[in-house]
């Protein structure tokens, strides 16, 4: 069924989703007043596929990754009218004891920092292998075996001296591919990866992103890359969505999304990327900064740095138009066909 | 066998009357542990780095973590003493300076840094940051100096009325134009930038990016840029020197760097950097292993552990390659990468079994 261009983009029927978001909203209250860090999200993931996630600090990536987990701690709260149904239940309405359950089983994350997410007074044999027991209630003897097992696939050699030592012994590389190991140990139905290879070196980022790839495809695992790197983006996921000011702002697949990005951010973040196959001697910018959650504009969030905006965005608040297909855009441009050929005929002039 | 010991190795990319010089320029570190400091071996920070910067280029220093490129621009600045070579700036052996000739030249020589949050004074509003420099350096005081205050933060971006707010009230992009104004507020003719753009979002990294070219222009400033990443140091810089291991492993101007580089780790660099386009297909040389310690380097050539040149043998772990001119204004650290001053002969002699051969793997990609 194609929607023609220009309508609100309804809420996809997702029955045949691994993951389906519904409108999620997280606010945390703050000495500055509510931020409302993630504001009416709605997404979902196919069982094996990879959907990057990209937007820059503040635009609520990292907070709905965590929601997925119910990882939200006060002062933060999703609000309890968002959905998240995950294999036919909803995680917002589990028991703590439930979504323990889901937690590092069903659901796996690996964030950032591989230096403060393992546990520095445990071998990290341990680590994984605590997972194991907990999730199985393996033996001991078991469980290690898994574990040792893991860091094999995950490409440690020696593994079974691996597992003794203790994370300061390995390098920022090798602590990566250990909590790869760890979250993957359960074999997951979705891993969240939040920006997986940010802290690393690029010949390493390389090496982890090929890793990632390839036990997807053996595991057939979905995955939500959480990134605000396009270029991780190009070369891993399937699909994109874009976040800007708490809310997604494009969403296309990948080939659509940078052949043919719509939402004036989008194209802001691309042509502001410097890259290593073009000699341009000026880099576009976007204009100011990313206004605080706590202070979102209203209208279009995104007007104060727009080079298109006009009267109607600050006086009503973009939906999520369709483009074409399932290629969405939070712009009215989507909706103003004249207005848009306008401001395609200026781009390319 | 010490065919290229750094220390002794000529420089490379020398250039008439350089602002900037640094010869043979050696930084050690001693590790020490355990009881009254005993000796653990030393660090090998900078092992021997020689090249020329000219008035008013870019030039940009490239490599990973542990490359030794941040102690490179702290020990150009006497931020920490080097333990061995030379710095010459504007003819002046800077090592020989102490005490107000020192102070005078630190005011031609100004760094940016990486750290936007960490790298101004919580408790100072900016204007007293940016003043700092001038009170001390005794070029302005007084109305005079708060007027300048308000002249630079216009220059570099900010409001003039942002003189009285403290460091937590901006961004991240905001402060780094604050450490920007700091920096130039004495007149430098030199500024080292560590990574000035790694912590900012793609949207302000390309703002800051662009201020620092448009300055660099309005003041004649010269640049030593440093950055882990090979897109922002294209915009950059005019010439380019790749560290490994302490040690310079390519030298070259930044458009025949990108088009041809000879060094296989420099080939690996730029082939990692993923593109934000899906159609670009390129091949990916993803490399084994990652970068080994600086208090243990490999032996022979630093990089070979992890190298991929077909002709890689057991030379490679026994010969340290020199920086040898490879082609015109282009040098870099292999000696399977003809021509070569290591002939094959000795390379024989070292245990080698693979004749060196050109291996440019980006070269048929990029077309």
């Amino acid at each position: 069924m194609t929607s023609p261009s220009g309508i609100a983009a309804s809420e996809p029927a997702a029955s045949d989703a691994l993951i389906d978001v519904q409108n999620l909203r997280v606010a945390f209250s703050t000495p500055a007043g509510l931020a409302r860090a993630v504001d009416g999200v709605s997404f979902s993931i196919a069982p094996g596929e990879t959907v990057g996630m990209v937007g820059e600090s503040g635009c609520g990536k990292t907070v709905t990754g965590l929601s997925l987990l119910r990882l939200i701690e006060p002062p933060g709260l999703i609000d309890p009218a968002s959905r998240i149904l995950f294999e036919g239940r909803d995680l917002l309405r589990l028991s703590e004891r439930e979504i323990r359950r889901v937690r590092g089983r069903r659901i796996a994350m690996v964030f950032q920092e591989p230096m403060t997410a393992l546990n520095p007074v445990f071998t990290v044999g341990d680590q994984i292998a605590e997972v194991v027991r907990v999730h199985e209630g393996a033996s001991r003897r078991a469980a290690w075996q898994r574990a040792v097992e893991m860091l094999e696939r995950v490409g440690l050699s020696s593994p079974a001296e691996r597992a003794k030592q203790y994370p300061h012994q390995l390098s920022g590389g090798m602590r990566q591919r250990v909590l790869i190991g760890m979250a993957l140990v359960m074999r997951p139905a979705l891993l969240i990866a939040d920006e997986p290879t940010t802290a690393l070196d690029v010949t390493v980022q390389a090496q982890i992103l090929e890793l990632l790839r390839e036990l997807q495809r053996d595991f057939g695992m979905a995955v939500l890359l959480i990134t605000h790197d396009l270029g991780v983006i190009a070369e891993t996921a399937t699909r994109v969505l874009v976040m800007y000011g708490g809310e997604i702002v494009e969403q296309a697949s990948m080939d659509e999304l940078f052949a043919n990005a719509h939402h004036p951010y989008t194209q802001g973040l691309l042509a502001a990327m410097p890259r290593v196959d073009d000699t341009r001697e000026r880099l576009t910018t976007i204009p100011g900064t990313v206004p605080p959650p706590t202070a979102w504009p209203s209208g279009c969030r995104f007007r104060d740095r727009c080079p298109h905006a006009w009267d109607r965005t600050s006086r009503e608040h973009p939906d999520l138009f369709v483009v074409s297909g399932s290629h969405t855009s939070r712009c009215f441009l989507a909706q103003e066909p004249e207005r848009r050929r306008a401001v395609v005929a200026e781009q390319t002039e | 066998m010490s065919a290229g010991n750094g220390a002794s190795a000529p420089p490379v990319g020398t250039v008439a009357s350089p602002l900037l010089s640094l010869r043979g320029l050696v930084k050690h570190f001693p590790l020490t542990s355990g009881w009254f400091g005993a000796s653990k071996g030393t660090m090998r920070a900078l092992d021997g780095v020689s090249f020329d910067v000219a008035r008013g280029e870019t030039l940009g220093v490239v490599g990973e973590s542990g490359c030794g490129k941040t102690t490179l621009g702290r020990t150009i600045l006497r931020l920490t003493e080097p333990t061995a070579g030379e710095i010459r700036f504007d003819g002046v052996d800077i090592r020989a300076l102490k005490g107000r000739e020192l102070r005078t030249m630190r005011r031609r020589m100004q760094m940016i840094f990486q750290d936007p949050y960490a790298s101004l004074n919580p408790r100072m509003t900016i204007g007293t940051t940016v003043k700092e420099g001038l009170l001390i350096h005794k070029i302005a005081r007084g109305a005079q100096a708060d007027h300048r205050v308000r002249q630079l933060l216009e220059e570099v971006g900010l409001r003039a009325e942002y003189a009285a707010q403290y460091p937590h009230e901006f961004s991240g992009g905001q402060r780094q134009r604050v450490g920007i104004a700091r920096a130039l507020a004495v007149e430098p003719s030199f500024i080292v930038c560590d990574e000035p753009v790694s912590a900012l979002d793609v949207s302000v990294q390309a703002q800051v990016i662009n201020l620092l070219r448009d300055l660099q222009q309005s003041h004649a400033l010269t640049y030593l840029f440093i950055a882990h990443d090979l897109a922002v140091i294209r915009h950059m810089a005019t010439r380019v020197a790749v560290m490994y291991l302490g040690r310079i492993v390519e030298f070259a101007n930044v458009e025949d760097l990108y088009r041809e580089p000879i060094m296989p780790y420099t080939q690996a660099l730029l082939s990692a950097i993923p593109v934000p386009d899906p159609k670009t297909k390129r091949q990916r040389i993803v490399l084994a292993g990652e970068v080994p310690s600086a208090a243990n380097p490999p032996s022979g050539c630093v990089f070979h552990p992890r190298c991929q040149h077909p002709a890689k043998d057991a030379a490679c772990s026994r010969i340290v390659p020199p920086l040898e001119e490879k082609a015109p204004a282009h040098w870099a650290a292999c000696f399977k990468q003809p021509p070569s001053g290591v002939s094959w002969e000795s390379q024989q002699q070292a245990g080698a079994t693979k004749m060196p051969e050109r291996h440019l793997p980006l070269v048929s990609i990029r077309g």
